[in-house]
């Protein structure tokens, strides 16, 4: 069963220098609520790992205009003008990753695999450092696992086993997240007894803890 | 006929019936205004939906459901969503049949640049390098010329890349030129140009093949 906590207790639990992801899509499957409680628990020097910085006042960029990060590893900053603005000034370290090549990462943080070799970046800025293989005639880039002490994700619906469904494109990157961190936090719209197994999408033995979106 | 439309209208006749698509953000969305009859094909947005329909009416909008940037979707019968990882599995996996993309320069290699100028503007690449390599076609569609004049279509982009010799495909609302082992083949010019202004607009070199070049028609 995964336990059914506060959004302040989760942000409790996150302190100093830890590494966070954030599931959604330009805030489109964002867990608000707990961005919220982060905000107010005002913990600094945090690493996020996040396909985008959101907006503004929506997501992981709420954060972002509190200074809440040393680092961010995401595939794209165009929506919150503030992450590019600290990121010029220094105040901020920014890691581009390509889209694909960020969630297979992911990916294979969750799946316990080494690492992969992508086309994806090959004679681009992205390749610099890297490990560079011709694999099949064709020149690949070594990408390494990415994993986090926290992932905080989000769902439609929830059932107290920690079994979690999505509505439309909200799923985006919340189902790898869910692999992919040492304590797993989903903030759900909807909490039910339990669900039809035909309609988990992602395990409930993942989830460490529930919230209850606005709680 | 704007530039919208008239890259709209000759971009939208390179799908096949049945092909898998995803389009870029802004000018690239010009070609699903002007798909031929007869041709029916598969949209995908990248933040995990295939099968999407217009923007919904005022008031009936899914906070869930959007495209890649961030703006309200409905979908359309047959439709399916999807996750991030699958999402670029079908990019990256080459199961997108052709992908459209806008650019700040491109160039007779098939080189192109679209996601950053150093110390101005980073907004990042998002699926853009995935995309530009792992799509079948790749189509850039672009004004022939920046805002003040100069040729964005170059002998060598000078910007950081998005992706290395992956451009299959380059139109403009002058010319469509097709990137090949030799070099950037002139194919068509828009009906109020000539292959000199063409030229003139032009940085890279444009090759005129045996089959010669053929006036855009806009159907």
């Amino acid at each position: 069963m995964a336990k059914v906590i506060t959004s302040d207790e989760v942000a409790a639990m996150v302190n100093k220098g830890d590494t966070i992801m954030v599931g959604g899509f330009l805030a489109v499957g964002s867990p608000e609520t707990i961005c919220d409680a982060l905000v107010r628990r005002n913990v600094k020097d945090l690493s996020l790992i996040c396909n985008d910085t959101g907006w503004p006042d929506r997501g992981a960029g709420k954060l972002i205009m509190n200074h809440q990060f040393k680092k961010v590893i995401a595939s794209h900053l165009g929506t919150n003008r503030e992450t590019g603005r600290q990121m010029s000034n220094g105040e901020l370290e920014v890691e581009l990753n390509p889209q694909g090549t960020l969630i297979e990462r992911i990916r294979a943080g969750g799946n316990g695999v080494g690492g992969f070799y992508t086309p994806t970046g090959v004679g681009t800025l992205v390749a610099e450092g890297k490990e560079i293989r011709i694999i099949n005639g064709r020149e690949m880039l070594l990408e390494t696992p990415l994993r986090a002490k926290f992932a905080f994700i989000k769902a439609f619906l929830g059932d107290k086993y920690g079994n979690l469904r999505y509505q439309a494109t909200g799923r985006n990157f919340n189902p790898e997240m869910a692999f992919a961190a040492d304590i797993v936090v989903a903030e759900v719209d909807n909490l039910v007894d339990f669900m039809d197994p035909e309609d988990v999408t992602t395990l409930g033995v993942l989830v460490d803890y529930l919230v209850r979106r606005g709680k | 006929m704007d530039l919208r439309e008239k890259v709209g209208r000759r971009g939208a006749r390179l799908f096949k019936d049945g092909m898998l698509v995803n389009l870029g953000i802004g000018m690239p969305t010009a070609l699903a205004d002007y798909i031929p009859e007869g041709i029916q094909l598969n949209f995908q947005t990248e933040n995990g939906a295939i099968g999407f329909g217009p923007a919904p009416e005022e008031g009936y909008d899914n906070p869930y459901l959007t495209n890649a940037g961030g703006s309200p979707l409905t979908i359309l019968p047959g439709g399916c969503y999807f996750d991030s990882a699958t999402s670029f599995a079908l990019i990256r996996g080459g199961h997108v049949d052709a992908t459209v993309l806008g650019v700040l320069e491109v160039d007779e290699k098939g080189n192109l640049a679209n996601y950053m100028v150093p110390g101005k503007l980073v907004p990042g690449m998002g699926g853009a390098m995935d995309l530009a390599i792992g799509a079948k076609m790749v189509v850039v569609v672009t004004e022939h010329c920046d805002k003040t004049g100069n040729p964005k279509i170059l002998k060598r982009c000078k910007l950081p890349l998005t992706a290395k010799e992956s451009v299959h495909w380059i139109l403009s609302e002058l010319a469509l030129m097709e990137v090949t082992k030799e070099g950037l083949v002139l194919r068509e010019i828009a009906p109020d140009t000539t292959i000199e202004e063409v030229r003139s607009k032009t940085e890279a070199d444009l090759i005129i093949s045996a089959d010669g070049v053929e006036t855009v028609k806009y159907y």
